[in-house]
């Protein structure tokens, strides 16, 4: 078997608690995206599009449901002889145990797991952000540049740029300073947190940040300025596609939006598939009353009534008469007869009995929570 | 069920669906928006726990090992067991008719398989069944071999096997006729019986110069074993014609038939293919009718299926059709009681339109 060039790690542990409901029971690289996807099949195809065959997965908030849905990884063509996906959740050791804390400890504490790979390079990766990228083509200007590390970055605009991590770069893309949150920004590359790094410099770095207990062991926070203030050569690496954080209600909601747009920023067909465990289900019926339009709809759904604007997952039953508009339905949601649906998010197996309604607003919208039932009062008005 | 093994026939006879069974098996011709024909007996094998089935390949037999490869969307890729392909008998230098040469030199591997029963069923019906109940009927009566059937509806035409019982499912008689009545009880090629039963028959049949399995296995030999027929009441269609094909998916736009075949306990499996979820645009207007993934839609859909992958351009009306894989409907085409093959490209502002009773078929890959 050839050997391991470039090892892929996945931060997938965090909480996502900013988007409240919807992670109340999984962890967010498993909230439901796009009709049929999971976030973190985003950073899973690009490995496996970029061939990148080996993938270590960090896992620690309820990570029950995203360990089940990984499984053996063969949904991402990742069951491979030699690689494939690797579950690391945090273990106990001799001297007791400890969770993951920070982005830069759930690396060090998989060293042992990166040692007997013993890649070149180890591209890490968080499992919250939805794009498409080679990165086969970052590694080779990581390569090309002779970096210790290489950071991706996207252009921001100006007035967002003090909400990220910016990075002042010169005229070859050498990494010069690194701003978290500046107020006042010399530049608007914001980094993706999307590293490559040398493994031998990592390795180090990781072990010296491990000993230092004022750190936060965060990379953003920690690990690269320590590199930058050492002289270290941090390469950037621009990356120009779609390219959406989808941490917050609204940024979820609007990325569901930008799929359905009549030319989509962000377009899912095409070369670079996109691969999701999927769940047998035949196509969708759409009834004889049915008005559908503006919309992406996923296999095994009824749709009886109307759906505009919206993006509806697999399973979900739309009753007749019923309107969902600039909503998102997750997988096996009923939406009773002649019940109203607009700017909300409702998560799986949840039930809006007939007549009900949940209506949100732009900029509030209205989440239901796994598994809820949301009843009609007298007056048709939601009241669960 | 861990010890019957299952075995698939693919020897339909395509005389009568020639024109979308051109280099393909009858088994492998797409069916209901993303599967293919032979889905259905696979995933009932599956669903019923059958873990070692044999598929016995016709001679157009690309279609069918392209489809099916290693078994694993039906969770057939196994370290034992699992799917076996059984290759029809032409490279044995057989010129004899028939399916039976097929069983005969494939015995081998049937009789060093270590399951007790043989399951044998054809590729070419639509139904969703649970075989446990045929493995318990066979068991409480102490057939030599059960047969399943269904009650027809209605009057027909078409080859059909065409069973007589007494109440407690006895087969009296077996027949082949060229037309149903109401009531008639019509076999469904699913055929139950020990292996050792399966192996005496098919050598003694072929042997004696057989050349069908039905014909010479089953009913020349009628008064040697004893048969019982179980009947089954769930959907059912036998796919051996071109218009059987256009009713059996017509009949799959009827809610609690799509209910019944996809969306109970036990699911049917197909080639999984990751498309993308269906695009509806602003002027999509579709109306009783089946969607798979991976289609965009930008105008009138009616009383059709779309299978995966299909574009409809803007203006495009398309009506009591099938429209199979990848084809390509650009802006203004008026397309209706049509059956497209795979990967047809229909440009701007054609008309294409068949009769109700006599849908047009689009050859594979065409251009019009």
């Amino acid at each position: 078997m050839r050997k391991t060039e470039c090892l892929a790690m996945i931060l997938a542990g965090g909480q996502g608690s900013r988007l409240g409901a919807l992670t109340k029971k999984i962890a967010k690289p498993a909230v439901p995206f796009g009709g049929k996807y999971r976030i973190i099949d985003f950073p899973l195809s690009n490995c496996a599009n970029s061939g990148i065959g080996k993938v270590g997965v960090l896992t620690q908030y309820k990570p029950l449901e995203l360990h089940n849905y990984l499984g053996t990884g063969s949904a991402w063509d990742l069951d491979r002889k030699g690689g494939g996906v690797f579950i690391l959740p945090p273990y106990a050791r001799e001297k007791g145990a400890d969770w993951y804390r920070g982005t830069a400890d759930a690396i060090y504490q998989n060293l042992n797991f990166i040692d007997l790979t013993d890649p070149e390079y180890v591209l890490i990766l968080s499992g919250d952000h939805i794009y498409t990228m080679d990165y086969s083509w970052m590694l080779e200007s990581h390569k090309m540049n002779k970096a210790d590390a290489t950071i991706g970055v996207f252009e921001v605009p100006w007035d967002e740029a003090p909400r990220f991590g910016i990075m002042n770069t010169d005229k070859t893309g050498r990494i010069e300073e690194f701003e978290e949150k500046p107020p006042k920004p010399k530049s608007n590359l914001a980094s993706m947190g999307i590293y490559i790094f040398t493994k031998s410099v990592l390795k180090k770095y990781l072990e010296d940040d491990a000993k230092n207990e004022t750190s936060s062991h965060d990379f953003g926070k920690d690990i690269i300025p320590k590199m930058l203030a050492d002289g270290l050569h941090l390469h950037s690496y621009a990356f120009d596609g779609y390219w959406k954080d989808v941490g917050t209600i609204e940024s979820l909601w609007q990325a569901n939006m930008d799929l359905i747009q009549e030319e989509p920023p962000f377009e899912l067909h095409g070369e670079w598939r996109i691969y999701s465990s999927n769940p047998s289900m035949p196509p969708q019926y759409v009834g004889p009353e049915a008005k559908v339009c503006k919309s992406m709809i996923t296999e095994g759904s009824m749709i009886l009534g109307e759906v505009t604007n919206s993006v509806i997952f697999s399973g979900v039953r739309v009753g007749k008469g019923a309107k969902v508009t600039n909503s998102v339905i997750l997988p096996d949601t009923v939406i009773g007869e002649n019940a109203v649906v607009d700017y909300a998010i409702i998560a799986q197996n949840c039930e809006v009995a007939a007549g009900a309604s949940v209506t949100g607003e732009l900029g509030a919208i209205k989440v239901i929570a796994e598994g809820e039932t949301v009843k009609a009062d007298a007056e048709g008005k939601q009241v669960g | 069920m861990k010890t019957v093994m299952g075995l698939i026939n693919l020897n339909e006879d395509s005389s009568l669906i020639r024109n979308l069974a051109d280099r393909r098996a009858v088994e492998s011709i797409p069916f209901a928006g993303r599967y293919r024909m032979i889905d259905f007996a696979l995933s009932s094998m599956v669903n019923s726990g059958i873990l070692n089935v044999g598929i016995m390949l016709p001679d157009e037999e690309r279609s069918v090992l392209d489809h099916l490869r290693s078994g694993k969307d039906w969770d057939l890729a196994r370290r034992h067991d699992g799917l076996y392909y059984l290759p029809s008998a032409r490279v044995e230098k057989e010129a004899r008719q028939g399916d039976l040469k097929n069983f005969y030199f494939n015995l081998d591997f049937i009789e060093h398989s270590s399951q007790k029963y043989v399951l044998l069923t054809s590729g070419s019906f639509i139904y969703n069944m649970d075989f446990n109940k045929i493995l318990m009927f066979h068991q409480n009566t102490g057939a030599d071999i059960t047969m399943v059937y269904y009650t027809a509806q209605g009057e027909g035409t078409g080859k059909n096997v065409v069973l007589e019982t007494a109440e407690n499912g006895l087969v009296s008689d077996i027949s082949e006729k060229p037309a149903i009545y109401d009531g008639s009880k019509i076999c469904m090629a699913i055929y139950l019986m020990e292996k050792t039963v399966f192996v005496d028959l098919v050598r003694s049949a072929y042997e004696h110069g057989g050349q069908d399995f039905l014909l010479d296995g089953i009913i020349r030999k009628a008064e040697e074993y004893t048969m019982y027929a179980c009947e089954h009441n769930g959907y059912v269609a036998h796919v051996d014609s071109e218009q059987a094909y256009y009713k059996a998916n017509m009949d799959i736009l009827r809610p609690e038939i799509w209910e019944e075949l996809f969306m109970g306990q036990n699911s049917v499996y197909t080639k999984v293919l990751d498309g993308v979820p269906v695009q509806y645009k602003e002027n999509a207007d579709v109306k009783n009718s089946l969607i798979a993934n991976g289609c965009i839609i930008q105008g009138e859909v009616e009383n059709s299926i779309l299978f995966r992958g299909v574009k409809i351009g803007k203006g495009v009306k398309i009506r009591n059709s099938i429209i199979m894989q990848k084809c390509d409907v650009q802006d203004g085409a008026l397309i209706e009681n049509v059956i497209c093959d795979k990967n047809v490209l229909i440009t701007k502002d054609k008309w294409l339109k068949g009769a109700p009773n006599y849908p047009l078929i689009v050859a594979k890959n065409m251009v019009i």
